[in-house]
């Protein structure tokens, strides 16, 4: 399988001193899609300012789509990689929701009867378009992490990168992000999310990578990861509800654990006993 | 009742839309309720409302009964109310305004002129019972996000008031530091028979702690009782917790599994002695 992206052995220092990553090595396949998960400051918002040349690393390397991103100037690494930051307010620059929209795509120089045709297509399927002409300083926090997603979606990048995409979104709007992120499976893209939300991982990646103390600590699938209580311990998680119950069940010997649990199997499997 | 509204409308100024709409909603000392609703239902205008920003703040248009520990906030200043409701937001930045914890407990005694003897006895309790003394002389900016917000309860508890409303406390937190806040919060209910108002999208971490569950859509008041009796009745407006699902579909299929549980440990336990071996 083609790399989306190869980070190998980085360490990365901050100018203050502080040691953010330290040697970090990872490879994302083309069209899959992952989450970084950790505690806050185990240096997951700092790996992935690297996928799009902001950060370049202290030593080490980071190849992007074959490319070196010490090599090649941001303007080329963000055309292939977008990335929606946790804090919207960090991203959000236009006089209004449409031109926040428009402005990456003018930028590449798509032509303007793409540009019309899918800010509008973006800002419909983010339930913005109502808001086209407001600025978009005057939308909610769920609304302006949902425009700075329209934005990264709507000029197409390959790989897409999301800082905690479900953060102070509702019940709904998380099922609204849930269905972008089928969309940009049946795109093929590459997707990597850095998020808490065990939930939304479950139903979306293909792989986790647990961070802590600016290292990779382990990789699993979420079957695997989100099963193992002292794994994510390590790294300031918690298996999901429905993980504890299962986990519970096991060790009593009503429910055997395989993959991640459904919720209609462990019924199934706890009826099948009391029939007994 | 501690806090009680009744027939509650309200709108922006410079708006014709009413965001609230004959909204009743009631919390009682020592109860711990959890506000809940899609984005733009209404709930942080409520709270806005609790603590007496609206109308004293915003302004706009408030109709309706409201005694908030005996007070109107439309008769009351924001200080006076102040004394009575403690307001946390769902950024600690927004609230953290020193550059020393401690100065930052004592801030708001010593804005409501409280005697200096009176403020060191409630910032050194502070510090005991939140756990801060490790970082009384650290400056907020540099904590992390849980230990920020650990900070600004305890910043609003010195003040002693009878409700705490809180706005998203935990949407920028891990769900270990989240859990812990809600626990907090949930400790000082009982040690202090405060009432709490908490508004939070994630029911997985707040289902364990609340006593009570509101949910608003629309600006109205949709559901309102028992948390998992509401789950069942607006499951489709906040989502139904895993383990309640898997609660109600054995329910359902006979087994006496007693009360709804509000851990899965607990769900686990209940099964268990339904199966009758341990």
């Amino acid at each position: 399988m083609d790399a989306a992206i190869v980070v190998d052995r980085v360490h990365y220092v901050y100018p203050g001193g502080v040691e953010a990553l330290r040697g970090v090595s990872l490879r994302v396949a083309k069209g899959e899609f992952i989450a970084i998960m950790g505690e806050n400051g185990s240096g997951k918002t700092t790996l992935i300012k690297h996928f799009n040349g902001v950060l370049k690393p202290s030593s080490g390397r980071v190849v992007v789509d074959g490319v070196d991103t010490r090599k090649a100037p941001i303007s080329v690494l963000s055309r292939k990689v977008g990335l929606v930051f946790q804090n919207p307010d960090h991203q959000i620059f236009s006089e209004t929701v449409w031109e926040e929209v428009a402005f990456p795509m003018r930028n590449y120089g798509f032509p303007e009867e793409v540009v019309e045709e899918r800010v509008e297509r973006y800002l419909r399927i983010m339930q913005l378009y109502k808001y086209r002409d407001r600025s978009p300083f005057l939308l909610s926090l769920g609304e302006k992490k949902r425009l700075t997603i329209a934005a990264v979606l709507a000029y197409d990048p390959e790989i897409i990168v999301l800082d905690e995409p479900t953060a102070g979104q509702d019940y709904l709007q998380k099922e609204q992000i849930s269905g972008i992120m089928n969309l940009l499976r049946t795109m093929g893209k590459t997707v990597i999310v850095v998020t808490h939300d065990v939930e939304f991982v479950v139903q979306h990646v293909d792989r986790i990578v647990l961070m802590s103390q600016g290292r990779v600590i382990a990789e699993a699938p979420p079957s695997k990861a989100l099963t193992d209580p002292s794994l994510l311990a390590r790294a300031r998680l918690m298996p999901p509800h429905l993980a504890r119950l299962a986990i519970q069940l096991s060790r009593r010997g009503v429910y055997s654990l395989s993959g991640y649990p459904e919720i209609g199997d462990v019924v199934d499997q706890v009826l099948k006993r009391w029939a007994r | 009742m501690l806090a009680e509204l009744r027939g509650v409308s309200y709108r922006y100024p410079s708006s014709n839309a009413w965001v609230l709409e004959d909204v009743d909603f009631h919390v009682d000392s020592g109860e711990y309720v959890l506000l809940a609703g899609p984005s733009g239902c209404g709930k942080s205008t409520l709270a806005r409302i609790l603590n007496g920003l609206i109308p004293n703040f915003y302004g706009g248009t408030l109709r309706g009964f409201i005694s908030i520990d005996g007070k109107d906030p439309r008769s009351t200043p924001t200080y006076r109310m102040a004394l009575s409701v403690g307001f946390v937001f769902q950024n600690p930045e927004n609230q953290l305004f020193f550059s020393d914890v401690e100065r930052e407990l004592a801030f708001g005694l010593e804005n409501l002129g409280v005697d200096p003897g009176e403020i060191r006895r409630r910032v050194e309790e502070a510090i005991r019972e939140y756990g801060l003394e490790g970082i009384r002389h650290r400056s907020p900016s540099e904590l992390s996000g849980g230990q920020k917000q650990k900070v600004a309860i305890a910043s609003v508890m010195v003040m002693e008031p009878k409700l705490l409303v809180l706005d998203e406390p935990t949407a920028n937190l891990d769900p270990l530091s989240a859990v812990k806040i809600l626990g907090l919060v949930k400790r000082e209910v009982l040690r202090k028979n405060i009432g709490v108002v908490v508004i939070e999208h994630r029911l997985e971490l707040a289902l364990p702690y609340v006593d009570r569950m509101v949910v608003m859509k629309d600006g109205r008041v949709v559901a309102e009782g028992d948390p998992y009796v509401v789950v069942e009745e607006a499951g489709e407006v906040v989502g139904v917790p895993a383990i309640f699902d898997v609660y109600r579909r054995l329910v359902r299929a006979g087994l006496a599994l007693g009360n709804p549980p509000r851990t899965p440990e607990e769900l686990a336990a209940k099964i268990m002695a339904v199966l009758g071996d341990g």
